[in-house]
């Protein structure tokens, strides 16, 4: 099974016909998938440096073209931090733990009593993007939720060379 | 003598000899356990000699068995009367070979795929074999939560398969029946807060000889719950359909031959083990995943009227999850730091969690049919003795411990989803699954006059999360049954005293997003033509156990509404206005307007009640969640946004806070989204977002003095106390995350709640002549 990479385009925005998603949903995966979902997401950004993982909606793993360093990169331009740390303790951070500020998003009754939990919005402090909300207790670690083993990802499980490191 | 077989004596008379291999049965599984830890493979199988020599056969073989055991589900659940049965498909079918391991499974809750192993296990591992013996015809039944079941109400008929006199494997039947005679009715109930009001517990009896149950069961079991007629029948129903396989198995064998079979019944766990390998390894990404779930367990609230005061507390379940996917494509999943076990009923045993796990792990990773013990192989499992997850008290009630499955395993959904969307495999992310509630239970006289019992599996179509390329589905699943359905309305009519004055969509219960959560739904009850009637709310209000996904939002959480005195009676003989229809905003309930301003009105969080009394003409909410959403909501698409306006997924005003639409309606009541206009507010929202928010480890001095000073409320220090007390590796991460000094400690007894089972517990392991099946790292 393969796709073309207009299709893996409109998978990235949202626009693939259901037929074409159905028979993703439904065939044995397509190997080149992550080969060709860099080259959409990289025709989607606006900055020089080589996409090595995406990580969230607007958030990238990225080698940075003048030194190779790896960091995590806003769609915006902004690093957030190098790529094996948790880029949430360098973003920008709003909590919910008031009912006031409950119901600014939820009918009354229908959000979290911030007794038992609170939700904490994580912005990238140069675009206001949200890219993501936790929903813990009061006094949860931010939680680091993602450390991918990128070296062995490349080249023992999709055959692609390993993005230089510095 | 006054006995009948000179040669019993304590063994049966075939003891040693069913298998016909000079081993007894748990002599061969313990070389089965041996050959796998050596090699790594299932019973030592490096080589599919059966699958590679004749591909063919093998595959035929497959499709027979899978067949067989499908059709004897849907011929078997027309014999049951109950709707949770025959309407909902709450049942089971499984193949087991000689020790018990799953060979195939049918379709519908397949958690069961070890449940009944587990009790299988425990019958060999208790020599079974010897007292009360194991004999061509005989039936044996477990509900018993202590060594598997997930919850009492699944209820399993076990029969034995042998072939020329020597026993070849078993087959497992269950059902979820609708009542098990508890401290309070409805199969999952709350009223009850161990294990000896769990209702009837039976374990691995023998209930049948000779295809015949016992009369002495049939007796027992049938005063035993409120619900004789359903029982019965769904009794038979399990006998039907495991003599049904059984006789498959005969056919199969007289075709095929013995050797064929019985290699199948082991090189397709080894494949099944190696099917999950190179599913891990064809969809995700290896690494660490971190992810957390939490449960609202508020039992100080007075509605909540138990018999202990030991258990009058609000608490906190704490489901932390490591995900570990290995580079060999193997995977552990760890949960040291989860919280421990509670006076309630929703404790789980590790082999609910285990086995329960492949219900929703077939909604994703392994979408095939073929589920079997292989995938349960190919997993590492770490649940800390004393948790939620896996109780070492026997005292533990587990009555819904599908509550806290499910809210745990929200936590796999996200980490699952992370590995799909960083590969590229947008299709498949899927930001979790509602929480499966409200759960309507009751009881009392029914409009027929008969002692009855209610629990409405309008719950099995929650909204799922969600996905990263589209909506998540309204009120359409439920994680527990891959094939769930909401019932007719007319059916739920007939079967309980509560008339339907609403089922609509509930706006803004799917999670907010560039994609949002599918919505629950809502359906208002009126009670009709009942006595003595019950009834009670169960489900998530204070919290909510699943989190958006990369910038969306969690799904609304739950509220009650319930309302007595209504004056309905009154009102409808003379034709005044009902309520009727949706609870469409709760921030301007309009309910109220239609009954009686006297009327008794509860509308509050309390979303976890024990049995309450109810008079015909009162009221009952009963909402069922919304999933998750994906994104962030500024980048949801206008024209997504004003759909939702127009169909009532979404109230205005949250159009505009959540989402930045701008927005205009004209005279018929139609929203018009601006896109332009919307483009622009977006950029405000936006800069108002960084107004507001402050760097995060500015934020962290803050909560890390309110740390030092103990400032939290109750529930959360219980929560950090009891996983502090189980893992000092929770504990020594929490403090160094926050810097906390050498000496800092929080410990239950500080908190002025009771403690009761804190210190002083008693496993099951512990009893005489028990020895228990551990499948997990503990
Ligand atoms: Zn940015």
């Amino acid at each position: 099974m393969s796709y073309t990479k207009e299709q893996i385009a409109n998978l990235v925005d949202g626009k693939l016909d259901w037929e074409t998603t159905f028979r993703m949903l439904s065939m044995p995966k397509d190997q080149g998938r992550f080969a060709k979902y860099l080259a959409a997401l990289q025709a989607r950004v606006n900055y020089a440096d080589k996409i090595v993982l995406p990580l969230s909606l607007h958030m990238n793993i990225v080698q940075r073209a003048g030194d190779k360093r790896w960091v995590i990169k806003c769609d915006c331009g902004h690093e957030f931090c190098d790529h094996n740390e948790n880029w949430k303790l360098h973003a920008a951070i709003y909590v919910r733990d008031t009912e006031e500020a409950m119901t600014d998003v939820y009918p009354k009754l229908m959000a979290p009593d911030t007794q038992w939990q609170v939700y904490r919005e994580y912005y990238c402090p140069k675009c206001g993007t949200m890219h993501d909300v936790e929903a813990p207790t009061p006094w949860y670690p931010v939680i680091h939720d993602f450390e991918p083993d990128i070296e062995a990802f490349y080249r023992d499980w999709v055959n692609l060379p390993v993005p230089e490191r510095a | 003598m006054n006995m009948q077989d000179k040669n019993f004596a304590g063994m049966a008379t075939n003891y040693g000899d069913l298998l016909g291999n000079g081993l007894t049965l748990k002599q061969f599984r313990d070389g089965i356990i041996e050959r796998t830890e050596a090699t790594g493979h299932y019973n030592g199988l490096e080589k599919l000699a059966f699958r590679d020599s004749d591909p063919i056969g093998y595959e035929k073989l497959f499709s027979k068995l899978r067949g067989g055991l499908v059709h004897a589900r849907e011929t078997a659940k027309k014999i049951a009367a109950s709707p949770i049965v025959e309407q909902e498909g709450e049942l089971c079918f499984t193949l087991y070979n000689a020790v018990g391991d799953c060979v195939l499974t049918s379709t519908g809750i397949i958690i069961h795929v070890g449940t009944m192993g587990a009790a299988i296990k425990y019958m060999i591992e208790n020599n079974w074999e010897g007292n009360p013996g194991i004999n061509p015809g005989d039936m044996f039944t477990n509900n018993d939560c202590a060594i598997g079941n997930v919850h009492p109400c699944d209820i399993a008929t076990i029969v034995p398969i042998f072939w020329e006199g020597k026993l070849i494997g078993w087959v497992g039947g269950v059902t979820h029946v609708i009542d098990t005679g508890a401290v309070t009715p409805g199969s999952m109930s709350t009223g009850q807060v161990q294990r000896f009001g769990d209702g009837y517990m039976i374990t691995c009896r023998k209930t049948g000889v000779n295809d015949t149950p016992l009369r002495d069961w049939l007796h027992e079991s049938q005063r035993s719950v409120r619900t004789p007629k359903y029982w019965i029948l769904d009794e038979r129903t399990r006998i039907a359909g495991c003599h049904m396989i059984r006789d498959l198995v005969e056919e199969v064998i007289r075709a095929d031959g013995l050797e064929a079979y019985e290699k199948f019944a082991y090189e397709v766990i080894e494949e099944g083990r190696r099917g999950l390998i190179s599913r891990i390894k064809a969809m995700t990404l290896p690494g660490k995943y971190r992810k957390v779930s939490f449960v609202d367990v508020p039992y100080k609230h007075p509605d909540v009227q138990v018999s202990s005061a030991f258990a009058k507390l609000d608490s906190i379940m704490h489901s932390p999850c490591e995900m570990t996917i290995r580079g060999d494509g193997s995977w552990k999943l760890d949960f040291e730091g989860a919280s421990r076990w509670g006076w309630h009923t929703f404790n789980a045993h590790q082999v609910a969690f285990t086995s329960g796990i492949w219900v929703m792990m077939c909604q994703t990773l392994v979408p095939t049919q073929r589920i079997n013990d292989g995938a349960y192989l190919a997993t590492d499992f770490h649940l800390p003795k004393g948790a939620w997850c896996n109780p070492d008290d026997r005292r533990t009630g587990h009555a819904y411990a599908w509550h806290f499955l499910v809210s745990g395993w929200a936590a796999l959904w996200r980490g699952l989803g992370q590995a799909y969307f960083s590969r590229g495999y947008l299709e498949e992310v899927n930001a979790g699954n509602a929480n499966t509630s409200n759960w309507l239970q009751g009881g009392g006289i029914n409009q027929e006059g008969e002692i009855h019992a209610v629990n409405s599996f309008e719950a099995s179509s929650c909204g799922t999360g969600a996905c990263a390329v589209k909506d998540g589905l309204n009120h359409a699943a439920a994680i527990w049954n891959p094939e769930g359905d909401m019932g007719d309305i007319e059916i739920w009519e007939m079967a309980e005293p509560l008339l339907y004055l609403g089922r609509n969509v509930k706006a803004n219960s799917g999670g907010y997003g560039k994609y949002r959560g599918g919505c629950g739904f809502e359906t208002l009850r009126m009670v009709w033509n009942a006595q003595d009637w019950t009834m009670f709310f169960m489900g998530n209000g204070f919290m909510n156990s699943d989190w958006g996904m990369m910038g969306g939002y969690p799904s609304a959480t739950g509220y009650r509404f319930e309302a007595h005195k209504t004056g309905l009676k009154e009102r409808i003989a003379i034709g005044d206005s009902l309520p009727l229809g949706a609870d469409l905003d709760p921030t301007h309930p309009d309910y109220e307007r239609h009954i009686d301003a006297t009327a008794h009105v509860k509308r509050d969080k309390q979303c976890i009640t024990t049995e309450d009394c109810y008079e015909n003409h009162d009221l009952y909410l009963n909402y069922l969640r919304g999933g998750p959403g994906f994104g962030d909501p500024l980048d949801r698409e206008p024209k997504a946004i004003e759909d939702d306006l127009n169909q009532k997924f979404l109230l205005p005003d949250y159009a505009g806070k959540v989402y930045g639409a701008i927005f205009t309606i004209d005279a018929k009541g139609v929203f018009t989204v601006d896109a332009a206009k919307t483009q622009a507010r977006r950029a405000e929202i936006r800069n108002e977002r960084v107004a507001r928010a402050v760097p995060t480890r500015e934020w962290m001095k803050e909560e890390r003095q309110r740390i030092l000073d103990k400032h939290a409320s109750v529930q959360v220090r219980h929560m950090f106390a009891t996983s502090f007390g189980l893992s000092e590796k929770f504990k020594s991460d929490f403090k160094s995350f926050w810097d906390l000094p050498v000496d800092w400690d929080l410990r239950e007894e500080e908190l002025g709640v009771p403690s009761y089972g804190s210190k002083h517990r008693m496993d099951l392991s512990l009893l005489p002549d028990v020895h228990t099946v551990v499948q997990v790292e503990e």
